[in-house]
């Protein structure tokens, strides 16, 4: 008896929620355009790849050796050399970001090389850091190269001492595409924005008109009413990864190793964990813009920064490391790179859905309290 | 000339109710500063591309001198720190796929004597591409030690590269975002506050009230960016002041310049968040439309990612994007000490933008109701 009043309270609240949201369109485009939108901008907008970045190249000394010592550059897939005939003219191209660096070729650079040690000038633009940085690698990796390569053909003049030559692998994204991490790593920043950003939101706006407390007298339980606040954005949550998954495989190519019940599992758990991040905050503000920025600050920016999203948390001081491990946000973000580009790997998937089981617990036991606590 | 002092009079009325409201509520005091500080600190410790330590794995079968002086040239460049020495090649596997090591090196038995016949000898390195932009730094910088370890064995002279980076003397990553920030924290606020402005009346039935007062629109208009303004530019001097002092890092132009581009730049996100007030029906609209429109502005800014990296036709787009110009006129102010004709391009489109945006509204004001 019992259970069917509560079953038929909860459906008819749920669609109470469900055409609430569908009403108001700003909902549904926050919720479901802008993903898709992030979802393109991601995929095709963002690259930190650098490909034929071009450099200046100053030849002072315009020796076989000089001309030997910078050939690889144009080798490189990574660098594409412009020749210019004097540093005042590179360092124009420079200053107005025609070219991205500078190889200099100093003018005794083959007396150098007679005495044994020769000094090639490198100048970057420090503004992007992040190309400079992988440039720099990248010319000195290409500095040489071709002399070596002669060697090892066997030129007669040159008694070959062997060399070391590298076998470069890389797993999961063997062509090193920006876009496979940053696209499965989309999937956590979208649930977060469904979960905590706009169920916060949602909520916090009927707190702040009192229409939540005028529930509150009806018959309703309050677990109802959060299972049928919650239940329309997990439908849209799980719109959205679908999209993401379809986006992903089809507009980028990414590969999808792991299995997708795995992906909808560990997603499904952060979704969850998301949402009551977001019935949590909208307790504790009870007002719109409160409840915006502390989504944004608690549960969004987080996920963008700390979750190793984009920067790896091996680069990072230990401090925030540390406290990338309070966010959940930073569980999920493994698995899902993981299942995405490497494949599935269960005790991961498991670890993952436990630790959000006990995010959930320990949100669900912080709601519980303020709410009651306010409402006495 | 008296008509002229009354309106500015009426003006001045309105900002100062403005500001009043929004400084009064204690909640409100918190959160005009408190996001802007965690934020800096955040994007300051946290959003790094520094690739200081690249923990690896080795497999050396080769157990000889050769490969122990290849890898303590690894190990000498101070970047790659040895974690975990495997003793079979099924163990990478595992290495690498639970995150221990970033690469795993590993030698073959024969290594030594290819060396020592004067044949190649292949090292394998595999490198985890979860994070492709990391594999690929660690990758650039293990090539250049093979390049010089095997010019050294060849008998021909290493060749140094000097490096000499332009505004940014060790490549430190945190120069590239912290200066851009100076713009961005404060946008997300502004462009906040303004829509919320006209749509928070317009929700608790005052906007009706302030219609009917002599105010014109573009009273009302001015009445509400001028506060909106002064307190982006207020965040943005906060954020500007960690940047300088907190974590150090030189600022080389000159601070009336960057003011005058952060008025230019705060008062066209302004502009675009009056239009979004005038659009917005109630205060939850006007808080998803400017979140809507606050992630591609963002993304599309150059603040992580090079404009130049992206397609034609988003590159055209950015010319749309306020924080775009933002971005670039603090960086290259603050960074390079660049003059006002060094950045005059950048004031053109924001001016733009503040002039089709804030008549927009004044009018949509109008219009909406009527």
């Amino acid at each position: 008896m019992s259970s069917s009043a509560f079953k038929v309270r909860l459906v008819a609240l749920v669609r109470k929620e469900t055409r609430q949201m569908l009403r108001d369109r700003s909902n549904l485009l926050v919720g479901l355009i802008l993903p898709v939108v992030l979802i393109l901008l991601f995929g095709y907008g963002l690259s930190f790849d650098v490909k034929n970045a071009p450099v200046a190249l100053v030849m002072d000394n315009n020796s076989s050796a000089a001309r030997e010592a910078v050939s690889g550059i144009g080798g490189s897939r990574y660098l594409h050399p412009v020749r210019v005939g004097s540093m005042a003219e590179a360092d124009a191209l420079l200053r107005t970001g025609k070219v991205d660096a500078i190889v200099r070729v100093p003018i005794d650079f083959a007396q150098q090389q007679a005495r044994g040690h020769a000094q090639v000038q490198l100048i970057l633009n420090g503004i992007d850091s992040t190309t400079a940085t992988a440039l720099e690698a990248y010319v000195g990796g290409a500095m040489g190269t071709v002399a070596l390569r002669r060697t090892d053909r066997g030129a007669p003049s040159v008694p070959s001492a062997g060399s070391v030559s590298l076998v470069q692998r890389t797993w999961f994204n063997e062509a090193g595409i920006s876009t496979w991490y940053l696209v499965p790593g989309l999937v956590a920043l979208i649930m977060t924005l469904v979960g905590a950003f706009l169920t916060s939101l949602l909520i916090a706006r009927e707190w702040e008109r009192g229409t939540l407390e005028a529930l509150f007298v009806t018959p309703v339980r309050p677990l109802e009413l959060v299972l049928a606040k919650v239940a329309p954005y997990l439908i849209i949550g799980l719109i959205d990864l679908v999209m993401c998954v379809i986006a992903a495989r089809v507009l980028f190519q990414v590969p999808i190793r792991g299995s997708l019940l795995a992906i909808l599992l560990t997603s499904m758990a952060y979704l969850i964990v998301s949402l009551l991040m977001g019935l949590f905050i909208s307790g504790v503000t009870r007002n719109q813009f409160a409840a915006s920025q502390m989504a944004l600050l608690t549960s969004f920016m987080p996920a963008m920064m700390l979750s190793g999203f984009v920067f790896d948390l091996r680069n990072v001081p230990l401090g925030v490391k540390v406290a990338s491990q309070i966010v959940p946000a930073t569980h999920f973000m493994g698995v899902i790179k993981t299942l995405f580009l490497a494949g599935t790997d269960w005790g991961m998937v498991a670890r993952s859905c436990a630790i959000m089981s006990g995010y959930a617990l320990l949100l669900l036991a912080l709601t519980w309290r303020t709410v009651r606590k306010r409402l006495d | 000339m008296e008509r002229l002092i009354a309106t500015i009079a009426q003006i001045l009325a309105l900002c100062r109710k403005e500001v009043l409201a929004l400084v009064k509520d204690p909640a409100n005091r918190v959160i005009l500063i408190g996001p802007a500080l965690i934020q800096s600190m955040l994007f300051g410790y946290a959003a790094t591309f520094d690739l200081k330590h690249v923990p690896y794995a080795v497999l050396d079968q080769s157990h000889s001198a050769a490969s122990t002086d290849f890898l303590a040239r690894l190990d000498g460049t101070g970047i790659f720190n040895r974690q975990i020495t495997l003793t079979s090649s099924a163990q990478i596997a595992d290495a690498i796929d639970g995150g221990q090591a970033l690469m795993a090196v590993s030698i073959p038995a024969d290594f030594a004597t290819r060396l020592a016949e004067g044949r190649q000898a292949p090292v394998q390195v595999v490198f985890d591409g979860r994070n492709s932009t990391t594999a690929g730094a660690a990758a650039g910088y293990v090539n250049s030690v093979v390049t010089s370890y095997n010019r050294e064995r060849e008998g021909l002279s290493p060749i140094t590269v000097v490096r000499r980076a332009w505004f940014n003397p060790n490549l430190d990553s945190r120069w590239q975002i912290l200066p851009a920030m100076i713009a961005t924290l404060s946008m997300l606020q502004t462009l906040l506050l303004a829509a919320l402005s006209v749509a928070r009346e317009r929700e608790q039935g005052t906007f009706d009230q302030l219609l009917v007062t002599p105010l014109t629109p573009m009273q009302i208009l001015i009445g509400k960016a001028v506060p909106a303004v002064l307190i982006g530019v207020m965040q943005s001097t906060l954020v500007l002041l960690i940047t300088r002092f907190w974590f150090g890092i030189p600022m080389t132009g000159a601070p009336w310049l960057l003011y005058l581009g952060l008025f230019g730049f705060t008062g066209a996100s302004v502009g675009i968040g009056m239009s979004i007030s005038a659009l917005a029906l109630n205060m939850q609209q006007a808080m998803l439309y400017t979140f809507l429109l606050i992630m591609p502005l963002t993304l599309l800014s150059g603040l992580i990612t090079p404009i130049r990296n992206m397609p034609e036709l988003l590159q055209i787009l950015t010319y749309g994007n306020p924080l775009r110009f933002g971005v670039d006129l603090v960086r290259r102010v603050y960074l390079e000490g660049a003059g006002l004709s060094d950045i005059a391009f950048d004031f053109l489109p924001l001016f733009v933008m503040a002039s089709i945006t804030m008549p927009l509204s004044a009018w949509l004001f109008r219009n909406r109701l009527a």
